[in-house]
This record gives structure tokens, sequence and C-alpha cells, in this order.
């Protein structure tokens, strides 16, 4: 009798304290899957609350799947198991696998539908060329764009007297060696498995294929072309450079990556996203300081945009018109001026709309530390309007292609392999996969 | 005389067997008949479609030179880890089996590392063998560059093997040391009277009475080698530098799971399931049979 009683009052109690905690018990939940991490992470779960608090219909969940790779294995495993989130967080690699699924309901779409009136064209053309169809329509909701940058550390290349930033592959390297006569042992951080900032926007920014058909955007029947352009001289000279000791191997199983030895004041340069901009601020150690700049070119070599990174955000089929009408209104809610100016400015990632980047940039947003370098991703992205080559990448299954270029990387750094073999190969390996690709979609466009 | 225990309810039998088919089927008929079909069809990635693709993934994977080199690595991975910690395993038994000072104490410590999780001892290898700052690391600072498991491919697929042995060392040790405890003393007794050293003793006396134990794990060793190994390949190297330590389960992961290659990932896995049950076939009929000594 005592133990019915005690478990009637505990039972009693767990449910006061749950109409307590949520107050919105009638709300709708909907979920939200991120591949963020850590720092970034901690933003998103903010920008979550912040929606929650802002209205009672409607309440986001917000799940980190840690990182790009493991939210699109893991959303495709809910999907086929039907036990999806209402909206999901795809980056550019996934892009087209998830376009000829047909497995999402296309954001204009849902806009319109739950009558949000959304200015598309003010988007940010780098932008929307990745997630719209080839008709200009808007896919996937633009949500964290980037590029890739280049970082050095102000104090040591002031130390070998070099002033400003360096903007060439020729002063790079000079500076390297400079730094390293000076006793710097790691002039430049260089992780090989880096294919987005040391491949994919080194050939953008110097205009150079990476498959035809337009970097795939002309069809399915795309064969890759990386490995006869600019970039086998480029990985012959990264080669040259680790031989050397001015790029030094960092990556988690060298035991500590790029922007940790960055940050750290260990290695003087590297490349990363100009997401990083705010973490790098905040991680950096006492007495490192830093700076940013657009990625270098080769002498000699007009600047052409970089790729935009980052990703957006894909409204999945199968879920009720409550639970859409939540992803809409949240959508809604990150689109206005005032949230999306916070959120890239506690990130780094740019500003997604033309009005947005310019009412930031009047209110001298970019003028003074810590926000100052950034408006230079925007330069990069908008160094020339995106050409054929510049607009990004179009392939299917193109995780698997990067991690060919990947292989082909370390295989060139770490045992000597020829760049132009390496590339070869892993051409003939990515080409395989890209009709593999074709073959399972058979008969269907890229829309 | 043959006795059999027979049932008279015909009902009885199933409900008994019942819960332990029904997760059968569940959880490996069904998936692997999922996987059958995939490896005959070309599968969509979100799912949605499928083409009927006859032979063509085992094909396609018969004439990769690349799946070629993951089914070598992991015939040496499997032959060196199994040699390694069964090896060490049979010399632990046969000292704890001799009742040296301790012995009670090390019968429970040996058996230890079986206990562990694969992907926690990945974690604390790589600390161990981490070139920079691990316990192994420390000889490049005697002879700088001589151990680098984050870019060569020999040292990270030996840190792996060793890893691995050193966690099947205590099943293999629980064995070893059963059967060499039902070893009747007189024949080791036997043998010292006339004069045999203990490694002697163990050479001609003990290992061949225990020679069905020991071909009983080489094939449980085997088998293991070719299904655990993916917990700690994922922990500690991802199946890098340049794919140097991808062995086949670890492939179907990168390529089902990462490269999206649902139909290729399937098929490979049909050829890593026969071959298991190729091995077992041999450890129940060949095996059991001819290694007696009764």
């Amino acid at each position: 009798m005592m133990k019915t009683n005690w478990l009637l009052g505990a039972a009693l109690s767990a449910t006061a304290l749950t109409f307590v905690a949520s107050p919105a018990a009638a709300a709708t939940k909907f979920e939200f899957w991120y591949g963020l991490s850590g720092d970034l992470s901690e933003r998103v779960q903010e920008m979550c609350s912040r929606f929650n608090a802002s209205q009672a219909d409607y309440e986001i969940v917000c799940v980190s799947q840690e990182n790009y790779e493991n939210n699109l294995q893991n959303t495709i495993a809910a999907f086929r198991a039907n036990k999806q989130p209402t909206v999901t967080q795809i980056s550019d690699g996934g892009v087209v696998d998830l376009m000829l699924s047909g497995a999402f309901v296309p954001v204009r779409e849902l806009m319109e539908k739950n009558g949000y009136q959304i200015d598309w064209s003010n988007y940010f053309s780098g932008i929307s060329s990745y997630f719209s169809t080839s008709k200009g329509e808007l896919l996937a909701m633009p949500f964290n764009s980037s590029t890739a940058m280049f970082y050095y550390n102000t104090d040591a290349l002031k130390a070998v007297g070099f002033e400003g930033a360096p903007q060439t592959w020729e002063q790079v390297e000079k500076i390297a060696r400079d730094l390293k006569a000076a006793g710097y042992e790691c002039p430049i951080a260089f992780d090989p498995t880096g294919t987005w900032q040391w491949f994919e926007q080194f050939s953008a920014v110097h205009n150079q294929p990476i498959a035809s058909n337009g970097n795939g955007y002309g069809g399915l029947d795309a064969v890759v072309e990386f490995n006869k352009g600019k970039f086998v001289d480029q990985l012959g000279w990264f080669k040259k450079m680790t031989d050397e000791g001015l790029m030094v191997h960092k990556s988690k199983a060298a035991g500590e990556t790029a922007n940790d030895a960055f940050t750290a004041g260990k290695c003087q340069m590297s490349s990363s996203s100009v997401a990083d901009h705010g973490s790098f601020a905040k991680q950096a150690k006492e007495g490192v300081h830093w700076d940013v700049t657009v990625l270098p070119v080769w002498e000699g070599t007009e600047r052409h945009n970089s790729l935009v990174g980052g990703a957006a955000l894909w409204t999945l089929k199968g879920k009720t018109e409550e639970e859409y009408k939540g992803a809409a209104a949240f959508y809604n809610f990150i689109a206005l001026p005032a949230e999306a100016q916070h959120w890239s400015t506690i990130t780094g990632y740019i500003p997604v709309t033309n009005s947005g980047f310019e009412a930031m940039k009047a209110a001298g947003f970019y003028d003074a530390a810590p926000y100052k370098g950034r408006e230079l991703a925007i330069q990069s992205l908008t160094a020339t309007p995106p050409g054929e080559y510049t607009r990004g990448i179009r392939l299917g299954n193109f995780g698997a292609v990067r991690q060919e270029v990947a292989k082909a990387m370390q295989s060139v750094i770490f045992d000597g392999t020829d760049p132009q073999k390496a590339l070869d190969d892993a051409a003939a390996r990515s080409n395989e996969i890209l009709r593999k690709f074709e073959q399972t979609y058979k008969g269907q466009q890229l829309p | 005389m043959e006795r059999r225990a027979v049932y008279r309810n015909k009902v009885l039998p199933w409900l008994l067997i019942g819960p332990q088919l029904l997760l059968v089927l569940v959880f490996f008929y069904w998936p692997t008949s999922q996987a059958l079909y995939w490896a005959f069809t070309l599968e969509q990635p979100w799912g949605g479609g499928n083409l009927w693709a006859g032979l063509d993934n085992f094909l396609y994977i018969f004439r990769d030179d690349r799946y070629w080199g993951t089914v070598l690595r992991s015939a040496f991975y499997a032959l060196a880890a199994t040699g390694l910690s069964m090896l060490v395993a049979l010399t632990l038994a046969s000292f704890v089996d001799r009742a040296l000072k301790g012995t009670k104490l090390f019968q429970s410590v040996f058996i230890w590392p079986y206990a562990i999780a694969a992907p926690a001892a990945g974690v604390a290898f790589r600390f161990i063998f981490s070139p920079e700052a691990g316990l192994v690391g420390a000889v490049n600072d005697i002879w700088p560059g001589i151990w680098d498991p984050a870019t060569n491919g020999m040292h990270a697929l030996a840190m792996v093997i060793v890893c691995h042995a050193w966690l099947g060392i205590g099943y293999n040790f629980v064995f070893f040391l059963a059967a060499l405890q039902m070893i009747p003393r007189s024949i080791n007794e036997a043998g010292a009277m006339d004069g045999a050293r203990p490694f002697r003793r163990m050479l001609d006396l003990q290992l061949p009475l225990i020679a069905p134990t020991a071909f009983f794990l080489l094939i449980m060793n085997i088998i293991s080698s070719f299904t655990d190994s993916f917990g700690l390949i994922d922990t500690m190297t991802e199946g890098g530098p340049i794919g140097q330590t991808e062995v086949m389960v670890y492939k179907i992961y990168v390529d089902g799971f990462k490269g999206l290659d649902y139909s290729g990932a399937a098929a490979q896995s049909i050829v890593l399931m026969l071959l298991v049950i190729g091995l077992t076939f041999v450890q129940f009929k060949w095996v059991e049979r001819r290694v007696h000594y009764n």
C-alpha cells in the first residue's frame, strides 16, 4: 500500500513537472538534424532556442550529427526507415543524390504554400546556383554559406619582413622559405585530406575544370578532368613544399589538425573556411595574432570567383502539414534580417542575401576587429561572375570522388607517387563512380 | 546404444525455439536477404527505386585491383593477428599451467583484455602509438621519423594488428589454459621422468594433445579478424593512410555508407559472408573430425 502511494505520488509529480517544463504543450514538435559540432553546434542550439521562444505554435528539436558526412548518412538511413527529421542540413557534396531522389519538398513551394513572401532573387547568386534547378528554382533554404580563405600569422610574417597579406603562391613560397630560415618549424599547415580548400577551391579560382559538362551541371554523363589542368602541377608543388619542410602534414591522424596547429601558433599559415573565423578568434592562444585573406593565385593568372561552401536546409517528404508549417516558420525566422545578421556575426558564415551583406557593410561591421577581413570572403566569391567551372560542382556521389582525390594527394605526399599518375588513377576511379551513379539513375535528368 | 529425447507435444518445441528463431530472422535472415537483393540490383541511396543489374556488381568488384588489395590485406591481417594472439596466449597459458608463483592472480588478469570493447581499446592504442606524443612515439626521439602510422601504411597496419591481437589474448588464453589442464598430469610427469625439458614436453606432448583446441581457436580467430576488425580500424585509422588499412569489412562500410554505393557494398558483404560460412564449414566438417587423438 505504501509503495503504491509512493509510486502514484511520483507519477503525479512527474506529470506536474512536465506541465511546468513545457507550457506550450500543444506546440507541434519537429526535428532538425544538422552536421556541425563544437562551437558551431552551440550556436545552432541557441538559434533553435530563440525560435522556440519567439512563438508558441511550434517547437523545433535540433540534433547535432557531428559532421556533414554523418548527417547525410544518418538522414538517409532515417529516411529509408521512415523516421526522417522534417528539416536536415545537407552540404554541397550531397546535393545531386538528394536532387535526384525526389525525397524533399522544394523550399519555394513550401514557403508559397504557407503564405510566406520571400524575395528569392535577393539570395546571393553563388549560393542559389548551387542549390537550384537548372531553371533557377531554389530547392533548399540557404543557411550556412562560406568559402575557403587563407589564414596567416601577422607577427611571423612581419618577423621575416613581409608586410600585408600574401596574394600569390610565389609570395607564399618565399615567405615559407624565410620562415623556415628564421627557425619556424611549420611555415604552412597542410592536411592532404583537405580536398575542399586545396583542390576544389584552387581549381575554381584558377578557372580549372573539375569535370566536363561544366563541372557536371550539363548532365549526368560528365567525366572528371582534374587530371588535365593546373592542379597536377599544384599537387607537385605541394609535394615539393612538403619535402622541403615548408608545408607540414597536420591532420587528425597526425595527432593535431591544421586549425589547431594554426591557432596554437605552431604553424604560421593555413587554409580553411571563413566559417572558422569566429572560432579562431575564440581559440587563438594568447599572443597569437592572425589575419585572413583571399586564396592565393599563381602570378599571371586571372583570379576567378571561389566556390560557395557550406550547406542548405532541405525539407524532407513524408511529414505532416503541421510540421511543414513549423519548418516554414523556422525558415522565415532564420531569414529575418536581424536573425541572419546575428548568425553571421557569431560564426563567420557569410550573409546569404545581398541586402544582408549591404546592411552589415553599411553598419560598419567589417571595419574593425574582430570581424575585419570577413568581407574578403564576399570579395573572393564575387571576384568574377560565376562561370562554367566556378558556379559549383554537380557530380553524383561527389563524396566518393572527393575520397579518390584525397587518396591521390596522400599517395603523392606520403609515398612519392608521381602527381600525374596519382591523379590519372583517381580520375579513372572517379569516372567509374560517376558511371555507376549514372546507371543507378538511368534515364533521369538533373532537375 | 542411441538415446534420444523426443518431444511428444508438437507445439512446445516451436514455442521454446520461437524467441531465438525470431531474433535470428529479424537480425540475420532479413538483412541478409535485403543485402542479397541489393547485390543483384543498383540501389538508389535514398531509396525509391532500383534496377536489376545481374552479376554486374560482383564483376565490378572482382575486376577492381583495389578490392583484391583489401582481400590480400585481410588475409595478412587474419594470419598475423591470429598468429600473434595465439602465440602469446599459449605462452602465458603454459606458464600459468605450470603453477608458478602468482598463478591465481595472472589467471584472471590475462582475461581482462577480452572484456574491453574494441573501440575503447582502439582509442587507447591510438594514444600509445601516436607518433608525436605516444609511448611508442618516443622512439622518434632517438631515430626521428622511424615510427609514423599517420603516413606509413605498414606502420598503421601493424599498429591495428597488434591491438587486435592484444584484445584476443584473453579469449585464447582461457581456452588454452583449460585445454592444458585437461591433459592428465601423469603424461607430463612421465615425460619429465624421461628427462624432457619443459619446452620439449610442450612441443612433443602438450601441443599435439591440445591440437583440437588450437584448431578451434585458429578458425575463431580468423573469423573474428574478418568481422571484428571494424571497430578498431574505425577508431584508429579510419582505413587510412591512403586506404592502406582498409580490410574487407571496412571497405564495405566505406563504399556503402560513406560512398553511398549500397549495391557494391552489398555485393562485397555477400562475398565476405560466403567466406565466413566457408570457414565455419571447415571448422565443423573437417577440423572437428580429424584433429582428435582419442
